[in-house]
């Protein structure tokens, strides 16, 4: 690949901050700055800031927009209030997944998109081209985008916001201002703590990157890099696009059935997730726990008397859960908690079992 | 830069060896362990194991990544650190003191002669470690 890596509208105070700074999905994207296992523990116990400015931003609107939205994404759109978010997958005809998504309704006809930063050439180009008849707007390169997660995050953008932090609602969002940047505040994340992911002006980015750290001094506010948003989403079981799904998974063995609503009418992949829904999924996404500290990593076979019987498509050491986990599709007759399997790591087969997830209990605000 | 004791030899896979008698102490340098990030695990051979010279002896694994551990000296295995069992944290806290992975009775004790000294191993780092 000769495609110079891009960045995004913070990659100067990253490298000021002494960011790690490594490829992820095209991007040049700090890593760590003092250490995966300690910037975790910090968003569990206080409050990080997260560039995700990779992330790519659609606006879809028009009288066509929701039906565009209904074609293309797998939840129901027409449930969604002005103020409200939804999270979604695109999925091919044959029901494999294009991207997973949050879509929020900004106005009656106008909708905003957040899609993975790898895929927005992919779902840029699909979108365009099976979301016909509706105004599309890919305003990526416009939009910063910061998380603030933590149990501390409410406090701290309180602080620094005009409107009413405390009354948004879990997957709600409110426009106003954050430290006098214009944000479109999101009460939502990747992390299984409460908090907040800001939507800003490409331009006015740093000002807000940098009023957070200033404020949130005294909750120890700390920036926080992929490393740690990894391990956070873990232990969640959130699923990852191009680990956990792609092209390949479908929805119902994904465990992600509950954006799936065939009621809503017609929608690309509809036929294909219904077949699987009626026969029922071959395989399922499970969490597993090693018996001992060797982490399972993406790729790694996971057997069962003998044979294979699925991959793990995610792993790692766990710092909140103190110890190593991963997520695995296996058969299904091996899917449920308790059963015992191995992975195979470097032609060993090292004991595991399959456990309830999240790995480490959600704390997100809900209702 | 990071921290490279005079009086220890070195491999290009960033292992320490330290003549301790007539046995050869083995761990990762400091700029091994600030790579890798944070240590989750450590796998080192059992006591009585046989080891060759640049040969994968264990693993390291960090968060993100997984590494392998070669061994400086053909030799056999008489010690191995237990406590990184519970507390692989010690590779990163301290990679040539409690950090430390392994003892090992040489096979040739002239094959430490072979290994970079503190120098050659800075001079290899200036130049970016691979």
């Amino acid at each position: 690949m000769d495609t110079p890596l891009k960045r995004t509208p913070l990659y100067a105070a990253h490298v000021r901050a002494g960011a790690r700074m490594v490829p992820f999905g095209g991007w040049e994207m700090p890593v760590q700055y003092r250490g995966i296992i300690e910037e975790h523990r910090t968003v569990r116990s206080a409050v990080g800031c997260f560039d995700v400015s990779h992330m790519g931003e659609f606006q879809v609107e028009g009288p066509a927009a929701l039906a565009a939205l209904q074609k293309l994404t797998t939840n129901d759109v027409a449930a969604l209030e002005i103020g409200q978010i939804q999270y979604s997958l695109m999925c091919y005809p044959h029901g494999g997944v294009v991207d997973d998504l949050t879509v929020y309704r900004l106005a009656p006809d106008r909708y905003m998109l957040t899609v993975n930063a790898s895929n927005i050439p992919k779902d840029w180009a699909w979108v365009t081209e099976h979301g016909q008849g509706a105004t599309w707007n890919n305003m990526s390169d416009d939009t910063g985008l910061i998380a603030v997660q933590g149990p501390k995050a409410e406090a701290l953008v309180g602080r620094l916001a005009s409107v009413e932090v405390p009354a948004i609602g879990y997957y709600r969002f409110a426009q106003g201002t954050v430290a006098g940047v214009p944000t479109l505040i999101s009460r939502t994340g990747y992390t299984g703590e409460d908090g907040f992911e800001l939507y800003v002006p490409a331009g006015e980015t740093e000002r807000l990157w940098n009023a957070l750290h200033e404020a949130g001094a005294a909750d120890g506010v700390a920036f926080i890099g992929l490393g740690a948003r990894d391990t956070l989403r873990l232990e969640m079981r959130y699923a990852l696009y191009g680990n956990d799904i792609d092209e390949t998974t479908n929805p119902l063995e994904a465990g992600l059935g509950w954006v799936v609503k065939p009621a809503k009418g017609d929608f690309i992949g509809r036929d294909a997730i219904e077949k699987v829904r009626a026969a029922g999924p071959a395989r399922k996404l499970i969490g597993l726990e090693m018996n001992d500290r060797s982490v399972a990593r993406h790729g790694y076979p996971v057997v069962k008397d003998g044979g294979a019987t699925g991959i793990v498509t995610s792993g790692t050491f766990g710092p909140s859960v103190e110890r190593s986990i991963a997520m695995a599709y296996v058969a299904t007759p091996h899917a449920a908690v308790g059963t015992e399997v191995g992975v195979e790591i470097r032609s060993q087969v090292k004991p595991a079992h399959v456990v309830k997830t999240p790995f480490h209990p959600s704390k997100v605000k809900k209702g | 830069m990071s921290n490279v004791p005079a009086d220890l030899k070195y491999t290009r896979e960033h292992e320490w060896a330290k003549q301790d008698g007539a046995r050869i102490r083995v761990g990762i340098t400091a700029f091994a362990q600030e790579q890798l990030g944070d240590v989750v695990f450590v796998e080192l051979p059992k006591v009585g194991a046989r080891l060759t010279a640049k040969q994968a002896f264990g693993v390291v694994e960090s968060v993100k990544a997984v590494s392998d551990l070669f061994a400086p000296v053909s030799g056999e295995v008489v010690e191995a650190n237990g406590e990184l069992g519970q507390k692989p944290e010690i590779v990163n806290q301290d990679p040539y003191g409690k950090g430390w992975m392994l003892v090992i009775t040489p096979a040739n004790a002239k094959e430490l002669d072979q290994l970079l000294t503190a120098a050659q191993y800075e001079e290899f780092l200036a130049q970016g470690g691979h």
